[in-house]
């Protein structure tokens, strides 16, 4: 039972080399290994997005996958979108006025960083489709569709 | 007195009070630790101070504000040199002028509408403002709303705060005008004031706030300013949406909850809880427990058992392999919603139980024996849980010898926390630093006097003998919640020959909530239970005679403030009676409510405006509109549904939400909006699928995927519409919430004639209603 593994992946651009128990999951690692708290701790079971980072590029619930699996992989998290708040989506989200307690921001973000790399233009209804995924209890929703409204309008993503 | 006039602000029309003898320059060198402004101020305070019915103590040193360290520029601010203006302001010789905001920032924004308020008034430079979250102290931070208590809970921030802030400001503003004057040589009636400048025209002399800093004394009494009253003309800064300062750090994962916190040396903690309030672990086998690697140690506590280890993960697994039997002591073993249900339903039927009062006006009973028609009416509601995206949690560092600590954690009230702690460490109050960090969402469940969650990291720490972060898994969050009650509401309307309501009689049973949730409050509040019967007064409908009262029964279940509190409940059944009583009288919801508003003007408005924004009277095949009118602490607000159901599954859809608010001076009119779209949503949860099932005491769900909360596509098209009047601000954060079930049972019934009694309002009880209606029609 456990054996810690050691494991090489890269997170925002940099390679990490951890050491934890095989069925840790990504979040934790991510959170009290590397410091790196932008990414949240909401359900652990897949249900609510706070946790959502990208992995090989595409979003993934950071909660679901074990450090095991994700030996040479490339994670980009909250703190990797942009190095100093400049990503469309960002922008757009201050712009906006979005973020109430703020804490299921970072993953609704990379949610919808995922949504805009796949489809640059999205309709209100496949944005309210992709964004299911996601909770905000403070109910930032019409604030949120707004904002990824605004970033595909005016920022080359 | 002549009232100021802004841009650029004339002379002073205040009478000073500054006998007391004026103290010397006094520059003070920040040695406080530097926290960045979002991780919030580590500083107990030593000294208590007076606060005057005027005001409070000038030139009082609380500490001067780390942040003005960081503030524009590291040389720059080294240079500057920093003076405590009052405990609320504290200048720099670089213009920063640095503000404390007394509340907890949970996502409401008071952390920046609340120093707006005092800068505004000060007619300080808003781009030189650097806000600092006020350290622990109710004498000095206390909300005057909440006794003098510094929480953050009602909607009651800005309303609670804005006279005295406008106040301090004033005060600050005065005592700047007033070095200038003497430094000039001038009468300080001539002196005006632009954003952080003093002027003096007549001369065309000008000082920054910061060059005054630099040579000003300041006054051991408050002065005693005369402020304007409320008038929207003269703010710079109130009514002019400033951005909220703690937006940037909450789109780049910067911003800092409790549960980011990392100190050197910190351990993980879990905790298995009790089942129920009141049972203590009985057996505990560990084995399994202490065979996850990275275990550390097994920690028994009264209501439950902790794990630490050294990564949150090792805890998590350790907790779940924990096997615990409870003792059986606890009241609330064999309860469940049915049996709750038939409880209440015949104490709320059983006049000879007599209630707490509420609210009594006129002779309500009296008034009920004249009545020629008697209705009656009874509402249900569900347990329904905070659901706060971040579980909770907490970290604290207890000193090796056991009699200090110092604790990281979001709570709805500073002062609440250290006292907590400090008992259950057995320490003395001035031992416990607290570390304020942003809320990930409170809702009421972080303001309860025995704050469980802050307790934890400070037992564990404790039993760790180094620093502890205690994480509460959802699971463990749901379980252990503390849910809105289980509701029956009960009312009775007399009419009279003409239609007219002359009584109303409404009583309330559901579990108790002041009295578990705050036993201090329950005391002062001599046992009326603010949080479970607010909602149940009218005083905007011409109802002379009426009464409330609760019988609030202790069933052993875990209770809490839920957004809405009792309003949330009690609006519904008030609501929706008065909607069954329209469609009696044969008048048309909106009429029926504009009568009964006939002495309020600004609910009148409300109403109308909705109903006009709804387009009210156009029929829309297959769709139902229903009205939901509240008066909630002041303010104003109609909201209107429109509504499909589903009549095979009994699924409700809403198409769009309507909302007229009042709610006086808007002093952050977009943020009043987004409180009020987030009231909504919140409110759509609580409406349509929010349920918390209690069985043989224990709660049935466990995680999202069996307690569904509101998601992207289950949002209506949503139009706010805010009505800015010159009255004194009242509450905005959670206004809206009581509207949507109201709204929505109401359109149900307009498109489909049946009534809807009971939240949520769930498709099988939908269903179950069609069936039954149509039944009876058959």
């Amino acid at each position: 039972m456990g054996q810690m593994i050691t494991t090489t992946l890269t997170v925002n651009g940099k390679r990490h080399t951890v050491s934890a128990l095989p069925d840790t999951p990504l979040l934790w690692v991510l959170r009290e290994h590397l410091k790196l708290t932008g990414t949240k701790y909401g359900c652990g079971v897949g249900q609510c997005g706070a946790c959502t980072v990208h992995i090989d590029g595409k979003p993934n619930y950071a909660c679901l996958n074990p450090i095991k699996d994700l030996e040479g992989r490339s994670v980009t998290t909250i703190e990797g979108l942009s190095p100093d708040s400049s990503h469309p989506l960002q922008k757009a989200w201050i712009a906006e006025q979005v973020p109430q307690c703020g804490y299921c921001q970072s993953g609704q973000i990379m949610r919808a960083a995922g949504l805009l790399k796949e489809n640059p233009q999205p309709s209100r209804q496949e944005i309210l489709d992709y964004m299911q995924s996601n909770l905000c209890r403070c109910g930032t929703y019409v604030r949120i569709a707004r904002a990824i409204e605004r970033a595909a309008k005016e920022g080359a993503v | 007195m002549s009232y100021l006039t802004r841009g650029p602000r004339r002379g002073i029309g205040s009478k000073a009070n500054t006998a007391g003898r004026r103290r010397d320059e006094r520059n003070i060198t920040s040695t406080v630790t530097e926290v960045a402004v979002m991780t919030g101020v580590s500083m107990p305070s030593r000294r208590r101070f007076m606060v005057g019915a005027a005001g409070f103590s000038f030139g009082v040193v609380v500490g001067v504000p780390p942040i003005l360290k960081l503030a524009a520029g590291e040389a720059r601010a080294a240079a500057a040199k920093q003076i405590v203006m009052s405990p609320w302001v504290t200048l720099s010789t670089d213009g920063t002028v640095a503000i404390m905001s007394p509340a907890a920032e949970m996502g409401q924004g008071s952390l920046t509408s609340l120093p707006l308020i005092l800068a505004d008034e000060m007619d300080a430079d808003w781009a030189q403002v650097r806000i600092v979250p006020a350290p622990p102290n109710d004498k000095i931070y206390g909300n005057p709303l909440f006794g003098g208590l510094q929480y953050t809970a009602g909607s009651a921030s800005v309303t609670g705060y804005f006279n005295n802030l406008r106040q301090f400001g004033a005060q600050v503003r005065w005592v700047l005008m007033d070095n200038a004057a003497r430094h000039w040589g001038v009468p300080l009636a001539e002196l005006t004031t632009e954003p952080s400048v003093v002027a003096h025209q007549k001369s065309g002399r000008r000082l920054t706030y910061g060059e005054i800093a630099a040579f000003a004394t300041i006054p051991e009494t408050a002065p005693q300013v005369v402020v304007e009253p409320v008038s929207k003309a003269q703010f710079r800064l109130i009514g002019k949406d400033v951005r909220r300062v703690d937006v940037p750090g909450k789109v780049n994962g910067t911003a800092q909850y409790s549960i980011d916190v990392q100190v050197p040396g910190m351990i993980y903690g879990a905790i298995l809880r009790e089942p129920m309030e009141g049972a203590a672990p009985d057996k505990i086998d560990d084995t399994a427990a202490r065979a996850v690697e990275g275990v550390m140690k097994i920690v028994p506590l009264k209501y439950g058992v902790g794990v630490l280890a050294d990564t949150p993960w090792a805890a998590f697994k350790a907790k779940n392999a924990l096997k615990v039997t409870w003792s059986r002591s606890a009241r609330g073993w064999g309860f469940s919603n049915e049996k709750g249900y038939e409880m209440f339903a015949a104490a709320a039927k059983d006049l000879q139980r007599k209630g707490v009062a509420w609210e009594v006006k006129g002779d309500p009973l009296a008034a009920m024996k004249k009545a020629v028609t008697v209705f009656e009416g009874e509402y249900r509601a569900d347990y329904a849980y905070h659901a706060q995206m971040e579980p909770l949690n907490s970290v604290a560092a207890v000193a090796p010898a056991g009699n200090a600590v110092e604790i990281w954690c979001g709570s709805q009230s500073q002062t609440i926390a250290v006292t907590a702690v400090a008992k259950a460490l057995g320490i003395p109050e001035n031992h416990v630093k607290f570390n304020g960090m942003l809320l990930g969402g409170g809702f009421g469940r972080r303001g309860n006097r025995d704050v469980e969650f802050i307790v934890d990291s400070a037992l564990m720490s404790k039993a760790a003998g180094r620093p502890v972060k205690v994480m509460w898994t959802r699971e463990d969050d749901v379980h252990s919640g503390r849910f809105r009650p289980l509701y029956v509401n009960r009312i009775r309307a007399g009419l009279d020959e003409s239609g007219k309501i002359i009584a109303w009689h409404h009583r309330v049973v559901c579990d108790r909530v002041l009295a578990f949730m705050d036993p201090v409050r329950f005391k002062t509040a001599k046992g009326r239970d603010n949080i479970a019967m607010r909602g149940t007064e009218l005083p905007t409908y011409d109802i002379p005679d009426r009464m409330s009262e609760g019988l609030q029964e202790d069933t052993g279940m875990r209770t809490a403030p839920l957004r809405a509190i009792g309003v949330g409940q009690n609006s519904f059944a008030t609501e929706v009676f008065i909607d069954e009583l329209a469609v009696k009288r044969g008048m048309d919801p909106v009429q029926f409510r504009l009568q009964l508003l006939k002495n309020a003007p600004r609910a009148r408005h409300v109403v109308e405006e909705v109903a006009r924004m709804a387009d009210w009277s156009r029929k829309r095949p297959g769709r139902g509109l229903g009205l939901a009118y509240l008066d909630y602490s002041g303010t104003q607000l109609a909201g209107v549904a429109e509504v499909s159901v589903d009549r095979q599954t009994g699924a409700i859809k809403v198409h769009h939400f309507w909302c007229a608010i009042d709610a006086g001076v808007a002093v952050q009119p977009d943020n009043v909006v987004a409180q009020t779209e987030s009231s909504i949503v919140y409110g759509l949860g609580l409406a349509l699928m929010e349920r918390i099932t209690i069985d043989n005491g224990a709660v049935q769900q466990s995680n999202f995927y069996d307690y569904q909360v509101p998601r992207m596509r289950d949002l209506p098209e949503i139009h706010i519409k805010l009505i800015q009047t010159p009255n004194h601000p009242t509450g905005a954060g959670q206004m809206a919430t009581p509207l949507v079930p109201t709204a929505i049972a109401n359109a149900v019934f307009q498109l489909t004639g049946v009534r809807l009694r009971q939240q949520p309002l769930l498709p099988e009880r939908v269903k179950q209603a069609l069936l039954e209606g149509a039944a009876r029609s058959a």
